[in-house]
């Protein structure tokens, strides 16, 4: 029987993004970023947008794929996908599923795409301004556990607490995305700095999380065109190719009112070695990750659990110099992620990763041949993926 | 009943069972200063947040039973952002996720009461207290905590 794997079966052949705002500012609307986006995207591919005969996306996405189809007046829609659950948590797996749907026959251009534009809908930090709750939100809203921050900041605290993890840590993961966002003109923070003092001094959000452990929330869109391997290696880009995805969550994950067994976590303690299984890539083979940041601690557990280092090595690992792409052995989140450049529900992470392996990005890390792409973390399913380049195909 | 001040301002969210009933028999339990979290008749095994079905055997026969309120703090924030009108200009608060050993160290998630600037540490003992709100409608009860041998 032949190995079930999509490793190598797929590639990136082209991305695209429109302008990044602050949230609520976008003067177009939702939808038409997202075909804004998606355009963007096959020009750099040199594909024709009526060629798209697959959507896949996450994070009860509002754009559909049949709309999307009759707008841009696709030949034939054949894949019209979206991840269940776990909001930016699925942005590896709706990658995943695109590679999925080509590799089997499903498809043959699918889209990967997330649009979002705040003013026109409800943002993500507050709480809806409803009358009662019931369900998974009675146990925890009247007590003022509402909105991401304040509930994901007690999984940080627990694992923070278990392990000794210093504030400079999850200071050091801000300065880096910041850092690297002044590099880079498509960022909402490109030319607003921050540094230790301006961290330190910053609000509390909810502890552990000051202001600059959170991340931004903004509008925009950002796409990226999946063919086969062997399509892509005809275009005109540089194919990143998909060495491995995985998406899920251990036992119990969804577990209501703090219940999930394994609190203090990331959730990709079961689904990072499926990942490393597929792509078959360790550790210390990855040259760049990008990891998604809803919030600091969250980056934190990503990168133990992905086994880039031991929990208790992290207040020696995250530091700035360890995390800047040129001088770091580390180099992480190198467009400036979702704290600096755009919360573009991490799929600017992905982007991102593809625009190193084609040697292109704003902070180029030198040979990058391989980079980890990982999503939403502490949320339920999680995915995580790995783009190589020809080298690391093998 | 003693009228308690409450920890948080009126104007919250409040809680109501689902359309189905799933976790009524909780909220009514608070109503009468009793903390009812579910536990399978067939296996003993506690579960919470409530579900149908016990996760352990698969039995849908999963009781409610009374669990002493007491606990530990597994573990905490001091939320100082408010992100709903009803807490603009309140002033930071405490929550914690508390494990009852008592129920097989399922958690609930309440709120620490007494100084909000207190220092917080994980495995604290913490002691319920109900916090009827009665003139609320509809009216509900939350259980909140505070630190054990602490003053009322």
């Amino acid at each position: 029987m032949d190995e079930r794997t999509l490793r190598g079966k797929t590639a990136v052949a082209g991305i695209g993004e429109t302008t990044y705002y602050k949230h609520g500012k976008s003067p177009d609307s939702e939808f038409k970023l997202a075909l804004m986006a998606i355009l963007n995207a096959c020009a750099d591919a040199g594909i024709d947008p009526r060629e798209i005969d697959g959507f896949s996306s996450y994070s009860n996405d509002r754009n559909e794929p049949p709309r999307l189809a009759a707008a841009l007046g696709c030949k034939e829609l054949r894949f019209s996908n979206m991840q269940w659950g776990g909001g930016g948590g699925g942005g590896a797996a709706a990658a995943a599923n695109a590679a999925a749907a080509i590799a089997t026959g499903m498809a043959d251009c699918v889209v990967v795409y997330r649009s979002l534009a705040q003013g026109q809908f409800a943002r993500f930090g507050r709480s809806a301004p409803v009358k009662t709750i019931s369900g998974e939100g009675a146990l925890s809203i009247p007590y003022g556990a509402m909105t991401p921050a304040q509930r994901y900041s007690m999984k940080a605290m627990r694992f923070i607490h278990d392990h000794g993890i210093k504030q400079e840590a999850l200071r050091a993961i801000a300065l880096a995305s910041y850092q690297h966002a002044q590099k880079n003109p498509r960022a909402v923070m490109y030319g607003r700095p921050l540094d230790e003092e301006k961290y330190d001094n910053s609000r509390w959000i909810s502890e552990p999380f000051h202001l600059y452990d959170c991340c931004q929330e903004n509008d925009g869109a950002a796409a990226m065109i999946l063919v086969s391997a062997e399509r892509a290696r005809d275009l005109r880009q540089k194919p990143a190719y998909l060495l491995g995805a995985a998406a899920g969550g251990p036992y119990r994950a969804a577990a209501t009112a703090g219940n999930t067994p394994d609190f203090g976590s990331s959730h990709f303690k079961t689904v990072a070695p499926h990942l490393y299984a597929m792509a078959k890539v360790a550790p210390k083979d990855i040259d760049v990750v990008q990891s998604y940041e809803n919030f600091t601690g969250g980056v934190l557990m990503s990168l133990v659990e992905h086994g880039l280092f031991e929990a208790e090595e992290a207040n020696e690992v995250l530091t700035l110099p360890n995390l800047v792409a040129g001088s770091g052995k580390l180099p992480l989140n190198t467009s400036g992620g979702n704290l600096a450049e755009c919360y573009m529900h991490g799929l600017e992470l992905h982007t991102e990763a593809v625009r190193q392996l084609r040697g292109a990005s704003c902070n180029q890390v030198k040979d990058a041949d391989v980079a980890l792409v990982i999503a939403g973390p502490m949320v339920t399913p999680v995915s995580t993926a790995i783009y190589g380049s020809e080298a690391a195909l093998g | 009943m003693t009228a308690r001040p409450h920890y948080l301002p009126e104007g919250l969210p409040i809680p109501v069972a689902e359309p189905d009933g799933l976790s009524a028999p909780h909220w009514a339990g608070l109503r009468r200063n009793e903390l009812s979290i579910q536990c399978c008749e067939k296996c003993s095994t506690w579960q919470w947040g409530p579900e149908w079905i016990c996760h352990a055997c698969h039995s849908f026969d999963v009781a409610w039973k009374p669990v002493r309120p007491e606990g530990r703090i597994y573990s905490w924030t001091r939320v100082w952002h408010p992100t709903h009108d009803a807490l603009t200009n309140h002033g930071p608060y405490i929550v914690v996720v508390v494990e009852l050993p008592h129920a097989g160290n399922v958690r609930v998630i309440g709120n620490l009461v007494g100084d909000v600037h207190q220092p917080v540490a994980i495995g604290t003992p913490v002691t319920g207290v109900f916090e009827h709100h009665n003139d609320a409608d509809p009216a509900h009860s939350l259980l909140q905590w505070k630190v054990s041998g602490a003053a009322d």
